[in-house]
């Protein structure tokens, strides 16, 4: 019965008439489903079959706002019905449904050409956000907490729930332009039927697509609330070395090598970012 | 038979789903609810939002967890993660039982997030069974299993639904959440009749119970939980109760839900057949 309702659907929406070997899946579906008075056994299993799809689709949908305004909306449903029929959910929670979206794009480009690189970038964007939302957050390092650490000495590690991303165009602008167009629809996973597949059409008002743009994001979130942060270049190779475990003076010196800018009060701008970082809560004790 | 070992001996009444668009009503203005439901994995994370809205429901309310994924009836043993992580949800609650569905829904690590129905064999009864008790025994707080709303039938099964829940119980030694709501609609899908369900089941073992709405189509009748409790449903609550006794109940409304006010106002319906079955008994 699974592996019946993991097949994807016809572009009618209907279970597919043929099994993988091209016998007749009515056929298939009277040897384990009962017909009754006014169901065959293969209409019996096309009910199960239907909201199983409709069900993740529309949870990715919702997940993928910016990924679908980006390739339009009836390709990015093939794209997801493609992408969960090769990876389908290995999770109890369809909160990591998207989970490997990008691999599958980086295997798949065809699905997001010609906006290759900008699709990966609004996939790990929006993946960035589902983590941001519920990810773990460990106790919060404070200035008093590293006060006798000298720098040379001193690791500090990032909050679980933040991500850092290089990105290649502003996805952050053009998500929120997006989502400003769109309606949030609400998921839950509490009832057991879905009616309908999520709407193929696109909306008729197009967000006009970002041009390239090199750009470093922090995504977080603050009182519980989701923010984009766009960061420095030198700012993001910081945190990133820190996170990798690197002591504070050796992120700081080989971010500042780096660096292109001249004319910079890099003491006093170091000073500013961690002093910015740590209100925001980012640090919290490293562990290897 | 209002409080047993199967819902912590507790005594509540009527509850609601706690849902995200009345969050924020609940939180402001603090209604009067004797209880809520929620659905566990929608707070088994390790942060943020959820856990801090829960929290402030926990500081208000009662609250009792409700399972969509823990899957007893699937082949594959209980998944360990999810467990752990159902534990320290347990603990954060005080949840008095908990409930999941008789179901399966998961096949060698492949989740379908659907409540999938069984077939009922005497070894699918002994393997769930094994599942919730190893379930009970690692979360240290009652199960309840609820019976799903189901649109198949198999032809392995050896015995009808209630046979099979009855059978599951007893050998689990757990109890049962008794969605009417979901009676109704297996009755209408499979051709039973749902007082012969209600009838058939270990009353005694019934911990909670739940109503919800459905819709009806040309062919077959799906359990949308987007409709107001439906009479013939109300019916199969007020049979129920004379069997069970004044048991906690639930009102589910999960798709095109309305406002606070209006999910309330249908639940506390409830109350009527509840007053009613009370003064059926003191007389």
């Amino acid at each position: 019965m699974a592996s019946a309702l993991f097949r994807p659907l016809t572009g009618r929406d209907r279970m597919q008439p043929r099994w993988t070997d091209g016998s007749s899946m009515q056929a298939i579906a009277s040897q384990f489903i009962k017909p009754n008075d006014r169901l065959s056994s293969f209409e019996r299993l096309e009910i199960y079959n239907r909201v199983y799809w409709f069900r993740i689709l529309d949870c990715l949908y919702d997940d993928y706002p910016g990924l679908r305004a980006i390739v339009g909306q009836p390709r990015f449903m093939k794209l997801a019905t493609a992408y969960l029929a090769k990876y389908p959910s290995t999770s109890f929670t369809l909160r990591n449904l998207g989970q490997r979206l990008e691999r599958f794009l980086r295997e798949e480009p065809r699905w997001i050409a010609p906006h290759r690189d900008l699709a990966l970038d609004m996939t790990r964007f929006e993946w960035a956000q589902v983590a941001a939302f519920d990810d773990a957050a460990e106790p919060a390092i404070t200035t008093d907490d590293i006060l006798d650490t000298p720098p040379a000495k001193l690791h500090l590690g990032l909050q679980p729930y933040l991500s850092l991303l290089k990105l290649s165009y502003a996805v952050d602008r053009f998500f929120l332009a997006v989502q400003k167009r769109d309606a949030d629809v609400l998921r839950d996973e509490a009832s057991n039927t879905f009616e309908a597949m999520p709407s193929s059409s696109s909306p008729k008002n197009t967000v006009r697509l970002p041009k390239r743009e090199d750009l470093h994001v922090a995504v977080h979130r603050y009182d519980n609330m989701l923010y984009y942060k766009r960061l420095e270049p030198e700012a993001f190779a910081i945190l990133q070395a820190l996170r990798r475990g690197v002591t504070v003076e050796k992120a700081c010196a080989v971010a500042i090598s780096s660096s292109t800018r001249t004319r910079v009060d890099w003491p006093m701008q170091i000073k500013e970012w961690f002093n910015d970082w740590s209100s925001l809560g980012w640090f919290c004790r490293f562990k290897k | 038979m209002p409080a047993n070992s199967f819902n912590g001996f507790t005594n509540y009444g009527i509850g609601l789903g706690l849902r995200v668009p009345h969050y924020r009503h609940i939180l402001a203005k603090k209604p009067v609810v004797d209880w809520f439901e929620i659905i566990s994995e929608n707070f088994m994370v390790d942060g943020g939002r959820p856990l801090e809205v829960l929290d402030q429901i926990l500081e208000q309310y009662r609250v009792v967890q409700h399972g969509v994924a823990m899957y007893f009836g699937s082949a594959d043993r209980l998944n360990r993660e999810h467990l752990k992580k159902l534990k320290r949800l347990v603990k954060r609650t005080n949840t008095p039982w908990l409930s999941d569905h008789l179901c399966w829904g998961s096949v060698d690590g492949r989740y379908t997030h659907d409540l999938l129905p069984m077939p009922y064999t005497f070894a699918a009864a002994r393997a769930t069974a094994a599942n919730i008790r190893a379930a009970q025994d690692f979360l240290e707080v009652p199960i309840c299993v609820e019976n799903v709303s189901s649109y198949a039938e198999f032809h392995a099964s050896e015995m009808s639904e209630w046979e099979f829940l009855s059978e599951v119980v007893e050998l689990a030694d757990c109890g049962i959440l008794l969605d009417v709501n979901n009676i109704y609609v297996s009755s209408k899908n499979h051709n039973f009749d749902p007082f012969e369900y209600l009838n058939n089941v270990p009353h005694h073992r019934v911990g909670q119970i739940h109503i919800a709405g459905h819709s009806k189509f040309e062919k077959y009748i799906l359990d949308t939980h987007d409709h107001p409790v439906l009479d013939p449903v109300w019916r199969l609550y007020a049979h129920a109760l004379q069997l069970t006794g004044k048991t906690a109940t639930l009102l589910e409304w999960d798709d095109h839900i309305p406002t606070f006010d209006e999910v309330h106002h249908e639940a506390l319906k409830a109350n009527k057949f509840i007053e009613k079955q009370f003064e059926t008994a003191a007389a």
